[in-house]
């Protein structure tokens, strides 16, 4: 017989204090000050470098690994743009196999209904607890703060999600929450709350603290009312959710409690196993560089006649939230995102920075596209301008998302809404002012030229410069010794016409 | 309604109304026709070929495989496992009519009980319903015969697996389903189908990986190789 379980006694009271410093962190406003927090925070950094020399060449490795990588790609992309196109009717179609499976689908339009409909379906059964899948939906939504201010505990099971939700902070990445954690921290955050939990001992290696996390939340799966998972695809043929995970708390989530609840959003319905199956050959590659992730699990309406576990009731969350907004407009393409955090892994600004910085739920350059859609371009205008344009993120994104040309997009939306600071739009008018009369604009460039060659004639570059101190803070800029951009152009030009006229190939 | 609500958002933001019924036959013939896309050559090749690449990619995501002649040996090679890694010989077997029919009474050494997993239990035995080739992936099916639990919550899983269910890619395991699951009006899928690539593990501590974070810290696959080679 297995043994019966003891319902964990906990007060909501501490926990509501927890989700209102979590929200603290949502302030895409604060970014410069944020990011220059960031910069001098050296636990930060050395989380950061570990990210940087892992997750690149892991990815790297897992493409290399698969010669059809970018057949792959191309054809996942060719799907989300066709599903897109199509998505009325595969979701009404999701919808009709899920009821046919027994499962309950709800349609929500604010971030608000799927909280209140989450919350409806947890009072149906009086619950208490709930474990939590890793899921970038209920981070969005805000999911844990309300349901603690209804006073129902969530777990979060994901080693990652259970850090922050200890340390009461949001996810710093989509893929590892608790990525700008160093292994110090997470030593001293188990033994500040696991020892009234009766373990005292500081552990500081990954395994013992692995396994502690691992022995604490064992009980609550088993204890838990509802269970809470996101979703990676839907799948219109069969009325199914997937969910593509590592440490297998997804599953244990979903198929112990009463309840299983999964929050999602639209743009996830895919429509065969077949056609999912092509996104799963390349979220995992591009995400963690594994092959594939340990856990792909597609689940399809309750525990069946004869079935001795599962859940008894199986809700779809299906939310909005401005995406049906996004499609056929200038961010379109952002709705193709698989959420495999490689263009974040990527990113010299993340990198620098980290998430928290960003003040949003989804951060890096997915997030800098995606945030200003869902929360207003007003109060995240600093976050299209995070990033130097290098494209680095457009090169891994599996789906080729122009994440750059989409910034841009923002920063122009920005501009035109008049949220751009006034000193910024002086500086552009003046720039625009030049750039239209070339002429000018070569003379300027020179006379720029010559003076920053002059003031930094001795050391070859330059340690202060009084109009651009947010670059000389950090490191000197090299002066410039040659010729401006446009002449070397111009040269290039010339010898490439030469050439041709001489009949010489190319070089 | 939220729902009318949405779908309207969509259509208008597409800039038409709902699709003709020309245009949802041919989706709907995308679906029903459910054709693979894209499917790498590692996939493809001889059964041997195969066979091999199952066992490497099994091997290389932390799975340990060995190999038996007969279905027989199974309880054996369970038994020798258990005190081989110094396990509990108290094992948890799925209620699978075909696994619970092997010789496990004549394992004097190993305790077995039938069911769901128990929060307490240490090690299970189940069956899988296919292995993938491409990345060393198995395919199990919840039901009265394989309670999803005993893949997730005893600390060591041990799969029974035959030769003859390893295949190259996944869209051959959605074939064989389709065709094992087919219930007059249409396809109908189980409740779960766990693809499991090797034990549970994270990196979520400092991007260490670690095995065994919340699922099995162990997987073992005991390969019964039921293909005789001709002649």
């Amino acid at each position: 017989m297995c043994r019966p379980s003891v319902k964990a006694a906990k007060t909501a009271k501490a926990a509501k204090v927890a989700g209102s410093r979590a929200m603290e962190f949502m302030k895409p406003g604060a970014f410069k000050d944020n990011a220059r927090n960031a910069l001098a925070d050296d636990n930060l950094r050395s989380a950061l470098a570990m990210l940087n020399a892992g997750m690149i060449p892991n990815r790297q490795g897992a493409v290399d690994r698969l010669p059809e990588f970018d057949l792959l790609s191309q054809r996942g992309r060719e799907l989300k743009d066709h599903v897109l196109g199509h998505l009325d009717y595969y979701l009404e179609r999701f919808e009709r196999n899920c009821k046919a499976a027994g499962g309950q689908v709800h349609w929500c339009s604010t971030a608000e209904d799927a909280r209140q409909a989450v919350l409806k379906i947890c009072r149906s059964v009086d619950a208490k607890s709930v474990t939590k899948g890793k899921s970038m939906v209920a981070e969005e939504i805000h999911l844990n703060q309300f349901l603690e201010q209804h006073e129902i505990e969530p777990v979060e099971t994901d080693l990652g999600e259970y850090i922050i939700q200890l340390a009461e902070e949001p996810p710093s990445h989509i893929i590892g929450p608790a990525i700008h954690k160093t292994k110090d921290q997470v030593s001293d955050l188990f033994l500040k709350h696991h020892a009234k939990l009766g373990r005292t001992e500081r552990q500081t290696e990954p395994p013992a603290l692995v396994n502690e996390a691992r022995e604490i939340l064992r009980q609550k799966y088993f204890d838990a009312d509802v269970g809470i998972t996101g979703a990676n695809y839907l799948i219109a043929e069969t009325g199914s959710s997937i969910i593509v995970t590592n440490e297998g708390n997804g599953d244990l989530t979903q198929i112990l409690p009463k309840i299983h609840i999964v929050i999602t959003s639209l743009e996830k319905v895919v429509p065969t196993l077949e056609d999912a199956t092509t996104f799963l050959r390349i979220l995992a590659r591009s995400a963690t560089g594994q092959d594939f992730s340990a856990y792909t699990t597609i689940s399809t309406g309750p525990r069946r006649d004869g079935d001795v576990d599962g859940p008894e009731e199986y809700h779809v969350i299906l939310l909005d939230n401005g995406r049906s907004a996004m499609l056929g407009s200038e961010v379109h393409d952002m709705l193709r995102c698989l959420r495999c955090g490689a263009c974040i892994n990527h990113c010299p600004v993340y990198q620098s920075v980290g998430g928290h910085t960003y003040g949003t739920v989804y951060v890096g350059p997915m997030g800098a596209v995606l945030s200003p859609a869902l929360l207003g371009v007003a109060e995240t205008k600093h976050l299209p301008c995070a990033s130097t344009l290098c494209g680095r993120c457009e090169e891994v994104c599996p789906v080729s998302i122009p994440l750059p040309k989409l910034l841009r997009q923002w920063r122009a939306r920005a501009f035109e809404g008049g949220d751009t600071p006034q000193l910024e739009r002086w500086g552009l008018s003046i720039w625009a002012f030049f750039a239209r009369r070339p002429w000018l604009y070569g003379i300027g460039a020179r006379l720029a030229m010559c003076g920053l060659a002059w003031l930094g004639r001795e050391r070859g570059r330059l340690r202060n410069l009084w109009f651009a101190g947010g670059w000389t803070d950090g490191r000197d800029l090299p002066a410039p010794e040659g010729r401006t951009f446009q002449e070397c152009w111009r040269q290039q030009q010339q010898q490439r016409q030469r050439q041709e006229q001489h009949g010489g190939g190319a070089v | 309604m939220s729902r009318d609500a949405i779908l309207g958002a969509i259509r208008q933001s597409l800039g038409r109304l709902e699709l003709s019924t020309d245009a949802k036959r041919g989706l709907n013939e995308h679906i029903t026709k459910h054709r693979a896309n894209v499917i790498p050559a590692r996939a493809k090749g001889a059964r041997a070929d195969l066979l091999q690449r199952f066992q490497e990619m099994a091997e290389a995501v932390s799975c340990t495989v060995e190999h038996v002649s007969d279905e027989a040996a199974v309880p054996g090679a369970v038994a020798e496992y258990l005190r081989a890694n110094n396990l509990p010989t108290q094992i948890t077997l799925a209620p699978d009519a075909w696994l619970s029919g092997l010789d496990w009474d004549g394992q004097s050494l190993l305790e077995s009980k039938s069911g769901p997993a128990c929060i307490d239990d240490v090690v299970s035995v189940t069956p899988a319903f296919a292995g993938v080739a491409e990345t060393g992936t198995l395919v199990a099916l919840s039901g009265a015969g394989h309670p999803t639990t005993l893949n997730f919550v005893p600390d060591y899983h041990v799969v029974a697996l035959k030769t003859s269910q390893v295949v190259g890619a996944y869209e051959e395991v959605w074939d064989r389903l389709r065709q094992a699951n087919e219930q007059g009006r249409g396809f109908a899928m189980p409740r779960t189908v766990n693809m499991i690539t090797g034990p549970s593990r994270t990196a979520d501590i400092a991007l260490t990986i670690e095995l065994g974070a919340h699922g099995p810290r162990s997987l073992h696959i005991v390969l019964i190789d039921d293909e005789k080679a001709p002649g």
